[in-house]
């Protein structure tokens, strides 16, 4: 039985997301590997190097690429003996899963944080306060889509995997959608999903200039800063800072929380944090009921204190 | 335009959900509300429709309950409602609720659907992408700036490393962001209005879908708790707190 991993290519590399998925699929038997994007020598050596034996490659150009990838992998599962469909939580990656799932008559089981080759699924609800272990009832293959960060990507030293081109298919109707621009929003500072420290803000900041601080402060402790969904559905920072459920999962050493209530939607994203600060004037926040440290105050007073003293050492 | 908007009812989400013992489904109550990132698709609608001169009707998969939802949707100014209220459908998937929501559109008639990013209260995140390729159109997904032309549609859709433009010939399938607009609030004549706008129920067997299981919750077991540490008032000095925190943990 095989295990497929899909991955898609960003900024000319497989996404962080895929290497994970695919270490963690090669520890339970032999990987192929979906590759959309346009490929290259390195980025099909990094597929090996984390356990892919196989790589079918579609370049889906400027076409939008969850129908032409669905309708290629769809075809391809067809004629192999699968048992799982390993997604992460990538934009594409969803798109990909519940188009190749309809077309399938499959069901997905969303945000894994375990899964066995058998089909059976480990997620979390209320915040990650309850665990549920879901099994796959139907034949054929089981679509999981992943959470970022559940499994670490292991560089295992694999071989340069088997090449297969995959030519585009004709996805009628479905594949009318063109991409016309693309456009990369720069984020100064160390990868937010990487760093050791986060800075997170949340609408207690009270405006977007409440960032500068959020910056400042990131900048003293060689940190990145984050977001909750309700700054950047303000418009105050962009997506690519978000921290949540539908943002980036963040597993820094140090994850500092400013005017950040503690939703659900955010807790997801930054609960495995190993050491959590939070700032808040509420003494009621969720956020306090996570953190090793809670200061009940105005981050407004609070923060500029502590960049003050972190200047002074 | 035939504008479909897709929403759903929810528990609130302020509380926690709380699962049946059997079948370990979230238990619905009688009253529940409009989930808050629906909203956003429903102004998305009004807006397209205000300028196309066209109709937006609600599609809602779930127990119709008190219709508190639905209401709070129809009173910021949609047309009406197709409810899918069937006993059959509880503890529906994805997949099931995406054959649902599609076989209603498709007999009513569409020439955009519009639904959130994922529910509030499931968040599986797959049934937009699962209805556009039931229906066989593009799915523009994670989507903001919506601006329709003549038969397309074009949008910025989220990326992990900042955006893409993307034009989609109609009909089509589109997912919107939390962000996409700022959801307008019910007039006191909206909520009035709303209360006598129609509202059709159907069921599967009149949508001709069958549902069926295809995934099973095995076991829920409690996570447990990350222990919550020290809580300090600030009394001007709890930046020290943080500082000493900081040195011990060996990031200073």
């Amino acid at each position: 039985m095989a295990i497929w991993v899909f991955a898609e290519q960003i900024d000319g590399a497989p996404s962080a997301g895929s290497l994970e998925i695919i270490s963690k699929a090669a520890s339970m038997g032999a990987v192929s590997v979906f590759y959309i994007g346009s490929g290259s020598s390195e980025a099909f050596a990094a597929l090996g190097a984390h356990g892919a034996t196989t790589v079918h490659h579609l370049d889906t150009g400027d076409v939008l690429p969850s129908a032409p990838a669905s309708a290629a992998l769809a075809s391809i599962l067809h004629d192999t003996d699968t048992s799982l469909v390993l997604f992460g939580m990538g934009n594409t990656d969803r798109d990909v899963a519940g188009r190749l799932a309809a077309r399938l008559g499959q069901p997905v089981v969303a945000n894994a944080l375990d899964v066995t080759l058998e089909g059976s699924v480990t997620s979390e609800i209320n915040g990650g306060s309850l665990a549920l272990t879901t099994r796959v009832t139907t034949d054929g293959p089981a679509i999981i889509v992943t959470r970022p960060k559940a499994f670490a990507a292991v560089d295992s030293g694999g071989a340069t995997p088997e090449i297969v081109n995959v030519s585009m298919p004709d996805s009628g109707r479905s594949g009318n959608a063109t991409i016309t621009e693309r456009h990369v929003e720069a984020s100064d500072g160390p990868d937010l999903e990487a760093a050791p420290v986060v800075i997170s803000g949340g609408r207690g900041l009270g405006s977007a200039e409440g960032f500068a601080m959020m910056d400042e402060l990131a900048g003293l402790l060689s940190g990145a800063v984050g977001g909750t969904r309700a700054v950047v559905d303000a418009g105050w920072v962009p997506y690519s800072y978000q921290v949540g459920q539908t943002g980036k999962t963040v597993k820094p050493s140090v994850y500092i929380a400013c005017g950040i209530s503690g939703a659900m939607q955010h807790v997801v994203g930054m609960k495995g944090s190993q050491t959590i600060i939070a700032i808040n004037k509420d003494p009621d926040a969720p956020i306090f009921g996570i953190a090793d440290l809670g200061v009940v105050g105005d981050v407004h007073k609070v923060v500029p204190q502590l960049i003050e003293a972190l200047k002074a050492r | 335009m035939n504008i479909a908007v897709c929403v759903k009812q929810i528990p609130d989400p302020a509380t926690p959900y709380e699962l049946d013992a059997e079948n370990h489904w979230v238990i619905r109550p009688n009253d529940q509300v409009l989930d808050d990132t629906d909203r956003v698709g429903v102004e998305v609608g009004l807006q397209l429709a205000e300028a196309t001169e066209g109709t937006v009707t609600l599609f809602s998969m779930s127990p119709s309950g008190s219709l508190q939802g639905i209401r709070q949707a129809l009173a910021m100014g949609a047309d009406k409602a197709v409810l899918i209220d069937d006993e059959s459908l509880k503890g529906s998937d994805a997949l099931t609720t995406a054959r649902i929501l599609s076989a209603a559109v498709k007999r009513e008639g569409y020439d955009l659907v519009i639904t959130g990013t994922e529910s509030t209260d499931g968040f599986t995140g797959v049934v937009p992408q699962m209805m556009s390729e039931i229906l066989d159109v593009p799915c523009l997904s994670f989507a903001r700036n919506v601006e329709a032309g003549d038969g397309t549609v074009t949008i910025e859709r989220q990326t992990t490393t900042g955006y893409e433009t993307v034009t989609s010939a109609l009909p089509a399938v589109l997912a919107v962001t939390a962000g996409a607009e700022e959801p307008r609030y019910p007039t006191f004549k909206g909520i009035m209005q709303a209360k006598s706008k129609p509202v059709d129920t159907t069921t599967a067997a009149e949508l001709g879908v069958d549902p069926v299981s295809s995934q099973t919750i095995t076991a829920v077991d409690p996570v447990a708790a990350r222990a919550a540490g020290d809580v300090v008032e600030d009394d001007g000095e709890a930046y020290l707190k943080i500082v000493e925190l900081l040195e011990q943990v060996k990031v200073i």
